[in-house]
């Protein structure tokens, strides 16, 4: 066993977290410890106690031995919402069974680091997560002794039960939590070693799984508090335009509806955090008794919009010096591309630069160059934005979908003014993250909105806002050059990559470090279109141009893929070029071993199409093969073999689960989905016109395999989405005979004549 | 506002609202069943899929004024206890990640064995291709769906 100093800081593992007090009431009472059993029969008729003792922030003992132990993180699917307590309950020495999991509210005293995003829950959480449980179980074992009167040093404990070694004195947790609360909070306590973990490391149902299939409530959008209105926003049809004036006479008199009026989300002079993004601070808000009656209103409301001119001044500029004739600051994806190809890669900056790569260039026997693209995407979380917020007095209560609700809380502060005290925010489970809800804008405007109207406000997205609303994963583009030498040897290698209005450039990822002359130059372009993070923040986009490009080195250079890597890999381990490589290369050639024999790749199959990609990223390495083929123009994904290496799986199943949707998310979007600009205009807005994968398109097979290495886990939630499409990329070629560049795919296999592998 | 008589779950209910409401919202707002959920409105994603009269429906493009007299089933009244045989085979698979469209999966699975209850690979498909998973359980789905049409043949 190892031991870790407790010292988080002896308050946050005293101070209780106050759930149910200043909770919201939704429509059911979920936070008052309903047992399973009352919510329509587990299979184990869980009994609540009659009394609760709380250990610490993490978890109480009920007197029956029921544990509740409390979720920090944001839930968006990503199930640390089971996960995260396994690691609790593995130190706390309890039986799965008998533990109710419940999601913490925001409490800085007691969690750090209450946030999604980044696949760093489990990560970060890991040696918080353990020694809550351990010390918890500390506290049972002293206070067992205390009562037995022996030394705790003759107490072993499984299941929840504590046994006295020597006499058949037993005690489980239920009957000794009471006394337990008094014990000290120790110093150091012994984290269990990991070939005795019992829990962490086995599959386990998500906590969730009863209430999401039976339709309990659970999401944001769900609800309900009485005297609650519902508001909703109008917001300019184009980035680059703002609010002029309106017309709202006839709509307030419409059925249901209670006010419209304009809020400023962000003014000019408040203190914002970096998760205060808005594509349009200044809307307009319908507040109405029920959704279909606001949403008729919003139809019928008259609004009138101008140029916002500090937004459209500087692409008006840009767009002059690209020689476009009526330029208006807003902008069309058609002027994108060009800019991207003509003027971005013009300004680009040196960001790495090992030995002489001009020189290689200049004496290489053949130089391949090869550009690659992809669109902005929407995010497109099935649950649409929303929040509920309650401003009262000095208080707020806000209660919904939020990655980042420490954030938020400072926002709060910061816009209302109100002390942190006093402001309540608790999660709800998301329909969906990846990176939207990392900027809490609807948050505040829910409660600038509930503190104009003195009410309770449920601040609902419809899908077109939701989608038009800003925050995309930006356009990027880059161009790959790699110098071989006359015996095909890689001697040079050029990544010059930008994109709008950032640069998707890793400089220091794979292959620096195994090309003796590397250049990596880096440029952007200003836009007034909003981004924000995307599941895999530049990774999603230059994961896919990397491999595919490494795919067409390897064909040229008369190597297979993989064996192309693993030299490359091999190199970088032992003898890397420069000193800031990361990556393990080790690890990095462990994923792509792993897949090539799960796969059968080197048996290969004539009649399979096949692509292969690895990459590593949010600390996790992930390698996949995809099979495929093509009927007529329709991409047909047979099957997709993964490797994974995040160190300790927590819970394998559900981590399966993370990797097949990773997967399938980075295949349909790569294959699919893009957000199109016409002067400024989002020519996306429902799921009628955004192309997002569905049933019929799926892999039909995705087939998970982790690497079993003990290392402390790292997370899921991004890895396996950008390396899967440069796979998919190099099967298309495979199934094809050509090369796709230009994301989404779809674009080019619906017009080009591509050539049937039989 | 009129009033309306719908049969939902099995109880005979009635609401006063306007006729061209959909039947998502009433059950949503007016009658506080939040188990149908919103995601596009416009029929595209399949989450605030219903049964009408048997027939898995989308309930954001059903105006009241039809769905009234009518019997309706939604999630919360697909079975007793949560224990559907779609359900027990969600559970078994682990299926749902972020859960948000799982009700209306589930919704279109139940009306699709409901009428072919052995159904191919490509007609599961075909049936369930109008219901979005944006977080990609489709593989998941399907063999639940496999895993709940055996069980309702055995």
């Amino acid at each position: 066993m190892s031991k870790v100093k407790t010292g988080i800081g002896r308050r946050s593992f005293i101070k209780s977290v106050s759930v149910a007090s200043g909770g919201l009431i939704i429509g059911f009472n979920w936070m008052a410890c309903k047992g399973p059993a009352e919510e329509g029969g587990e299979e184990l008729a869980m009994q609540m106690p009659d009394e609760w003792f709380e250990l610490n922030g993490y978890l109480k003992i009920g007197d029956n031995g029921i544990v509740t132990i409390y979720s920090p993180n944001p839930e968006i699917g990503q199930n640390v919402k089971t996960s995260m307590p396994m690691i609790v309950a593995e130190e706390l020495d309890v039986d799965w069974n008998n533990v109710v999991v419940e999601q913490a509210p925001l409490n800085t005293e007691v969690f750090t680091r209450q946030l999604a995003g980044g696949s760093q829950s489990i990560r970060q959480g890991w040696q918080s997560l353990r020694t809550a449980g351990a010390t918890a179980r500390q506290m049972l074992l002293t206070a067992a002794a205390n009562k037995w009167e022996v030394p705790v040093s003759e107490l072993s404990v499984e299941n929840g039960v504590i046994k006295h070694t020597g006499s058949d004195k037993t005690i489980g947790y239920g009957e000794i939590a009471k006394a337990a609360v008094d014990v000290e909070i120790p110093e150091e306590v012994e984290l269990k070693e990991n070939d005795s973990f019992k829990i962490i490391g086995t599959s386990r149902k998500n906590v969730d799984a009863k209430k999401i299939v039976t339709g309990q409530p659970l999401y944001g959008l769900d609800t309900h508090k009485d005297g609650m209105l519902i508001a909703m926003v109008v917001q300019p049809p184009a980035f680059g335009m703002e609010f002029k004036s309106m017309d709202s006479d006839k709509v307030k008199e419409m059925p249901g509806i209670t006010d419209v009026f304009t809020i400023d989300t962000y003014p000019e002079d408040m203190e914002k955090e970096w998760s205060d993004v808005a594509a349009f601070s200044k809307l307009v808000v319908l507040v109405g008794e029920s959704t279909w009656q606001v949403m008729q209103a919003k139809k019928e409301l008259k609004v009138e919009w101008d140029l916002n001119p500090e937004l459209t001044k500087q692409m008006e500029i840009l767009e002059k010096s690209a020689g476009m004739e009526d330029a208006s600051g807003l902008e069309s994806s058609s002027i994108h591309a060009s800019l991207m190809a003509d003027v971005g890669s013009k300004k680009s900056e040196v960001v790495r630069k090992d030995g002489d790569p001009e020189k290689a260039f200049k004496n290489a026997a053949k130089v391949i160059e090869r550009s690659y693209t992809c669109p902005f995407l929407a995010h497109n979380c099935m649950e649409p934005m929303n929040f509920f917020a309650d401003v009262s007095g000095e208080k707020a209560e806000l209660y919904g979908p939020i990655q980042t609700p420490e954030y938020a809380e400072k926002s709060i502060n910061k816009r209302l003014g109100l002390d942190l005290e006093n402001i309540d925010i608790q999660m709800t489970r998301m329909g969906g993250g990846f990176g939207r809800r990392l900027y809490g804008h609807f948050l505040v405007e829910a409660a600038v909105i509930s503190q104009k109207m003195g009410k309770p406000i449920k601040l609902v997205y419809t899908r077109e806002d939701d989608m038009t609303n800003g925050v995309y994963r930006p356009a990027y583009h880059i161009t790959y050059r790699a110098a071989l030498d006359g015996s095909n040897n890689l001697t040079g290698f050029h990544v010059n990559s930008g994109g709008i209005p950032e640069s998707p450039l890793f400089a220091n990822r794979f292959p620096a470090g195994a090309v003796d002359n590397y250049l990596a130059e880096s440029w952007t372009l200003n836009s007034n279109i909003s981004v924000g993070a995307f599941r895999a923040p530049r990774s999603n986009f230059i994961a896919g141009a990397e491999q595919s490009f490494l795919d067409e080195l390897a064909e040229e250079i008369g190597k297979d893929p993989i064996q192309f890597r693993l030299d490359m890999l091999k190199r970088a381990k032992k003898d890397p070029v420069g000193e800031e490589n990361d990556y393990d290369a080790a690890r990095y050639a462990g994923v792509l071993e792993l897949v090539r024999e799960k796969s059968g790749w080197e048996n290969g199959s004539s009649s399979v199409s096949r692509g292969v990609s690895a990459y590593y990223c949010h600390n996790s390495y992930v390698a996949q093969i995809l099979d495929m083929s093509v009927e007529g123009n329709k991409p047909i994904i047979d099957k997709v073999t993964c490797a994974v290496d995040c160190g300790i799986v927590v819970n394998p199943d559900a981590a399966k689960n993370m990797v097949e949707g990773g997967t399938i998310d980075g295949i349909g979007h790569a294959l699919y989905s893009e957000m199109t600009f016409k002067e400024g205009k989002p020519q996306q807005s429902n799921f009628d016109n955004y192309r997002l994968i569905r049933h019929k398109e799926a892999p039909k097979i995705v087939d998970v395999h982790f690497v079993d290495n003990g290392i402390d886990p790292t997370g899921l939630g991004e890895p396996p989405f950008p390396p899967v499409q440069g796979a998919l990329a190099n099967a298309l070629y495979k199934a094809t005979g050509k090369r796709f560049y230009n994301q989404p795919f779809i674009n080019q296999l619906q017009t080009v004549d591509t050539k049937l592998k039989t | 506002m009129a009033e309306f008589s719908i049969t939902i779950n099995g109880k005979n209910l009635s609401v006063d609202v306007d006729p061209t409401t959909p039947l998502l919202w009433v059950l949503r707002d007016h009658l506080k069943m939040v188990g149908t959920k919103y995601g596009c409105g416009i029929a595209q994603c399949g989450a605030c899929t219903v049964h009408f009269n048997g027939s898995a429906v989308r309930s954001c493009q059903l105006p009241i004024s039809s769905a009234a007299d009518n019997e309706i089933t939604t999630i919360e009244g697909l079975s007793e206890n949560g224990d559907h045989p779609v359900q027990k085979a969600w559970l078994e698979h682990d299926v749902p990640q972020c859960g948000y469209c799982q009700a209306g999966q589930i919704m279109s699975a139940s009306a699709l064995l409901k009428r072919t209850p052995n159904p191919s690979d490509e007609e599961i498909e075909n049936a369930m291709n109008g219901n979005i998973c944006r977080c990609g359980t489709y593989t998941r789905i399907k063999a639940a769906i496999k895993t709940a049409s055996d069980s309702q043949i055995a």
